[in-house]
């Protein structure tokens, strides 16, 4: 098998891993940490095909995801603590009347 | 086979082990070490394939910033939420075929062969001149980093402000009401 369609096929298999961890599990931190797995699949595919293009503008934009997914956890993360100190639990089930 | 691809093919089961682990632990920080295990599997991933700064920001980041956070939370929180002794939803079913069937069509997509001659492939990658890779050791390529996306450096500085901000925002909005 070919390297690049190697790290493809995990890429995929870690996005889809990370999808339907979002979809069954309740706990909302856990839910929060399969969304970090799939950012880490799309980020594994990124940087194949960067090192493969051989390209520096490929592993900037590797680094400016790194930034702002460490920035969209440390404002996720208050929010979900915020959420189970009103409702005390972080059983996404208990927050089924949240509607948009 | 050479020990090269030996070590991606290990480290490609590792991140895949992780996140099955991920699905099947029942604390949060269990997940949240499966979690690590993977990411740290594809640093070595990174790692092998030459890009060693982004190997290093994997880590550094991802490994020393954000996990560690979230391994606290977990810390914080309360160890006898149902959440913990449930551990999937009502959509567990419909999720895991879903899943399976995003994966199959992603995975069709990816290793149906294309055509090599109508792939137009980047200048760059046709012509090896020098060793492929060379350019993502770390310091050729802190020096074109700085040199042309200095403006892009310092913006993270000015999102990372902002998510801080945001984020005491967050905290001090949530406890006005009760006082």
């Amino acid at each position: 098998m070919d390297r690049v369609q190697l790290l493809l096929a995990l890429s995929i298999a870690l996005f889809a891993l990370g999808l339907v961890g979002v979809m069954v599990r309740r706990n909302a931190l856990v839910m929060l940490m399969c969304m970090e797995l799939m950012l880490n699949g799309v980020i594994l595919s990124l940087v194949t095909f960067a090192q493969r293009a051989a390209d520096t503008a490929g592993a900037v934009l590797v680094f400016l995801i790194f930034v702002v997914a460490a920035a969209e956890i440390a404002i996720a993360i208050p929010i979900v603590l915020l959420l189970s100190r009103q409702r005390k639990t972080l059983d996404v089930e208990a927050y089924s009347d949240l509607r948009g | 086979m050479n020990l090269e691809s030996l070590l991606l093919y290990l480290f490609a089961a590792g991140a895949l082990a992780g996140g099955v682990l991920m699905l099947v632990a029942r604390h949060p920080m269990r997940v949240a070490l499966a979690l690590i295990g993977s990411m740290l599997s594809l640093a070595g991933i990174y790692a092998i394939l030459g890009v060693h700064v982004i190997a290093v920001f994997q880590v550094l980041i991802y490994v020393g910033a954000v996990m560690v956070f979230m391994v606290y939370v977990i810390m914080l929180l309360d160890v006898q939420d149902p959440s913990f002794t449930h551990k999937y939803g009502r959509l567990l079913v419909p999720g895991l075929l879903f899943g399976a069937g995003l994966a199959v069509v992603l995975g069709l997509a990816a290793t149906r062969g294309v055509d090599p001659a109508r792939v137009t492939v980047p200048a760059a990658a046709t012509v090896e001149a020098h060793e492929p890779g060379a350019e993502f050791l770390i310091q050729p390529f802190s020096a074109e980093f700085l040199a042309e996306y200095w403006l892009h450096f310092e913006l993270t500085s000015v999102l990372l402000l902002a998510a801080v901000v945001a984020a005491i925002a967050v905290i001090k909005g949530g406890r006005r009401p009760d006082g």
